[in-house]
């Protein structure tokens, strides 16, 4: 499936990683994955969202909203293949989740006693992933201060973040008073989660991780489809809100 | 928090999922006044489950908003009697149901009958491979009712689901394409079954290739419009790829919103109340009676509900809990294998291959149903010589294609990396192009896996949790490894460029973390010894005879197939003998 629009997006990507370093593009600050998005957008064939103002964080401050921004910048990178991470939107996502039920753990069981057990049993700590967030920002940061010359993690290149961020799924990075894999592990559920589910949750936009891989997101409805072997499904993707460009 | 006491009833049903509807229909055309309390919300398809937002694959498939709510109430696990147990704090292995409805609202429709052997298993392997051949330790039993005798439930419980299939075995006369290890049946399923969809059609070749005998799925998915025997009507299936976790929006998947409820909602003498938690089964002062139960409703009060008749109809879990709450039968006791609440605990260990396509052969992974595909019962239960194996049980081998939801459902080949730009350029090459086998297995019941109340963690009531010691054991790891070696075979002859297997490896331990399979059973085990089960054939509570436990709970050991129909036709066989005989003279039923 050709996808001219899609192509149109992806030179985009190259003109502006071209123009902006990507470590400092993605993690700056001042440039937002919203405002790397709108131009993208407005390339786009008859968009049925339109791209509002830039978003504005409500759970996570100014340091940390650079952080998460850099950090998903790594986890999904914007290259040729398809939307990074950035301008899929995947920051906003996160920082939505945060302010939801998922960040509050709003339903699961966090009573005590925590007692620690295997990591077979799952993830046994007191403090819900809004918490984990907060103080694994923090702590990767105090880390990589002292590891990489007082620099905070956004600050590093490309390859020294993907090193701490590889430190910390391993659990070879060890952090004050968070566990590194949790707060690894969170951030790459979200990231992922951000990438691929509906629009209407702040990530996904436009669908463009959808297109990416061909899925047809809201549709639903295959049974003209159930019998054509060898035939690739041709429409594009709608969200739950409507049509995506 | 007020103390409220309701008028009698003649029965009350302790949970509204598939046999709290069941028992509601059968009841009710008894003539009782019946109630039934549930302790979640009131669900329908409208507007519940109504497109589009059922296909939210965060909201539901994630998040599982039909799910338990695990901050009211959960389980503890432990692998063995000498460890701490802790909670399952995040739903991830199993997914306990909510509400009306129940699990029955978001399982797959995958509609089984056990085989004849496997409701006698012990009998099976002691007549065939001697009674050695049963490890010790393994404390599996007879059900204690015959294929034969549940035949007709299964067959009336197929035709209120409009279940789409191909029958294997009609009178003994094996039919072509259908499974033709299945016990006999009455009757042909109500409905063809469902189209195949691409994986399950390489699936069907291969396994047949290889001489296996490969059959399209039962499925609880209607492939027609259908009116079942109450009147109520299903759609057809569009395989719009959103099944299990989530609600069916085109009246297609069978639920006890879709085939019962229409006709029970509207009986006068059937009442519903939502938001309402049984706290406990209230009991005579001589601990022989039931007196009815009592409960929280919505606002907190607490309510004492009289009834003649008790009927526990909640999840496998929420059963065993509240007979152990409500101080009924004995409970079990590991160390000295007496007892029988909380006995024979058990589970499924599956396994699966990931299968990854060139650009010819697109799989289009969303065009999918909770039920669609092919399989075959080979190696399952004793459809094959386990004496140089030497293992008990087995496992059913398939590929259906439930739906290619990205953030549940991504498979990448061996090898891709977990983020970074190589994910990225995996998750765009195969997507379209994945496909898997997958098996579903049985597990034995063992003297040291079960099931009791916890000493340290309570629910929002301030009542104990269940407590579960489970671990996988060395007979049903074997099982795994063996049908691995044949998933691996037929996922090969389906000539994918890359594969990946997951099965778990002989010295694996029980990973809470992972989805694995939300049928739980046992800890309630029938049977016709009130030495080892809870209730008797009939699922009636052997010392308190106005008592009945429905579900899963009443399984001595899980076999290899998805509960629902077993499930569904042993409270059709207990609503029976309720109508039939215990009504007349209500006492222990014989």
């Amino acid at each position: 499936m050709k996808d001219e629009s899609f192509a149109d997006r992806r030179s985009f990507l190259r003109r502006s990683i071209a123009i902006v370093p990507a470590a400092t593009a993605f993690g700056a600050g001042g440039l937002t994955g919203a405002t790397l998005a709108q131009p993208s957008m407005a390339n786009a064939p008859p968009p049925a969202v339109t791209a509002g103002p830039p978003y504005t964080p409500v759970y996570f401050n100014a340091t940390e909203w650079t952080f998460v921004q850099a950090a998903v910048a790594r986890l999904i990178p914007s290259d040729d293949a398809g939307p990074g991470a950035i301008e899929a939107g995947v920051p906003e996502f996160i920082d939505r989740q945060m302010e939801g039920s998922f960040g509050h753990a709003a339903t699961w069981y966090m009573q005590g006693p925590f007692v620690e057990v295997s990591p077979l049993f799952g993830y046994q700590k007191k403090m819900p992933p809004r918490e984990v967030y907060r103080a694994g920002i923090a702590a990767t940061d105090a880390y990589c201060r002292k590891q990489y010359a007082d620099k905070g993690f956004a600050q590093l290149t490309a390859a020294q973040q993907d090193e701490v961020l590889t430190g910390l799924e391993a659990g070879t990075v060890t952090l004050e008073g968070v566990g590194a894999k949790d707060f690894f592990g969170f951030l790459l559920q979200n990231t992922k989660e951000g990438y691929f589910s509906d629009p209407i949750h702040g990530g996904n936009k436009n669908a463009a991780a959808w297109k990416m891989i061909g899925f047809p997101g809201a549709r639903a409805d295959y049974a003209d489809w159930v019998d054509r072997p060898g035939v690739k499904y041709n429409l594009p993707p709608v969200s739950i809100s409507g049509p995506q460009g | 928090m007020a103390n409220i006491k309701k008028p009698r009833v003649d029965a009350v049903l302790v949970g509204f999922g598939w046999t709290g509807a069941i028992m509601g229909m059968e009841l009710t055309s008894a003539g009782l006044q019946v109630l039934a309390l549930e302790r979640g919300e009131n669900r329908d398809t409208q507007p519940d489950f109504a497109y589009p937002r059922i296909t939210d694959e965060l909201s539901y498939g994630i998040r599982g908003k039909l799910f338990q709510n695990l901050s009211r109430e959960t389980v503890t696990i432990r692998h063995t009697p000498a460890e701490i147990a802790v909670p399952y704090r995040q739903l991830a292995s199993f997914l306990p149901g909510d509400g009306v409805g129940g699990a029955g609202v978001h399982w797959n429709g995958h509609h089984w009958r056990p085989l004849p052997s496997d409701l006698r298993i012990r009998s099976t392997y002691e007549e065939r491979y001697g009674k050695k051949f049963i490890p010790e330790g393994m404390t599996i039993q007879d059900f204690g009712v015959s294929y034969e005798e549940l035949e007709p439930h299964f067959d009336q419980f197929e035709k209120i689901c409009g279940t789409s299939g191909k029958a294997g075995n009609i009178g003994g006369k094996i039919q072509a394409g259908g499974n033709p290890f299945e016990g006999a049946r009455a009757n042909e399923f109500p409905l063809p079954p469902l189209a195949s969809v691409n994986s399950a059609k390489l699936f069907e070749k291969a396994a047949r290739e290889l001489g296996y005998h490969p059959f399209p799925q039962a499925a609880a998915n209607a492939s027609r419009a259908y009116t079942n025997p109450h009147g109520a009507q299903l759609g057809p299936c569009n395989f719009c790829g959103f099944c299990e976790r989530y609600g069916c929006y085109m009246y297609s998947k069978a639920s006890p919103q879709t085939t019962l409820l229409p006709v029970l909602m509207k009986r006068p003498n059937f009442e519903l109340r939502t938001r309402s938690h049984v706290l406990r089964v209230n009991m005579s002062p001589d601990g022989k009676r039931a007196t009815g139960v009592t409960y929280v409703d919505a606002e907190g009060n607490e309510v004492e509900q009289p009834a003649d008749l008790v009927v526990l109809c909640a999840y496998q879990f929420h059963n065993v809990r509240l007979l152990m709450l409500s101080n009924i039968g004995k409970r079990y006791d590991p160390a000295t294998g007496e007892g029988v609440i909380g006995r024979n605990y058990a589970y499924q260990l599956n396994g699966g291959a990931s299968l990854f396509f060139d650009k010819e052969q697109p799989m289009n992974p969303f065009v999918g149903a909770g039920a669609s595909g092919s399989v075959i019962d080979d190696f399952d239960g004793d459809n094959f010589d386990h004496g140089p194996l030497g293992f008990v049980g087995g496992a059913t081998i398939n590929s259906i294609n439930t739906g290619g939801r990205p953030i549940q459902q991504m498979s990448l080949p061996p090898g891709a990396p977990n983020w970074g730009a190589g994910w990225k350029r995996a998750v765009k090459d195969n997507y379209l192009y994945m496909a898997s086998v997958g098996s579903q297995g049985s597990v034995m019941a063992y003297r040291d896996n079960y099931l009791d109340l916890d000493p340290t963690y309570k629910d929002v009531h301030g009542q104990p949790l269940l407590r579960m010691t489970f671990d996988w054991k060395a007979n049903d790891l074997a099982m795994t490894q063996f049908i691995g070696t044949k998933v691996e075979q037929i996922a090969k002859a389906m000539g994918p460029k890359q594969m990946k297997m997951n099965f778990q490896k002989p010295d694996a331990h029980y990973d809470v973390r992972f989805y694995q399979s939300t049928h739980n059973t046992g800890g309630a085990p029938m049977g016709t010894d009130p030495k080892t089960s809870a209730v008797n054939r009939f699922l009636q509570v052997w010392d308190v005879p106005n008592v009945f436990v429905m579900g899963a709970s009443a399984f001595p050991q899980n076999f290899g197939y998805n509960p629902t129909g077993m499930v569904g036709a042993l409270a059709y066989w207990s609503a029976k003998a309720i109508r039939e005989q215990y009504l007349k003279n209500p006492g222990a039923l014989a």
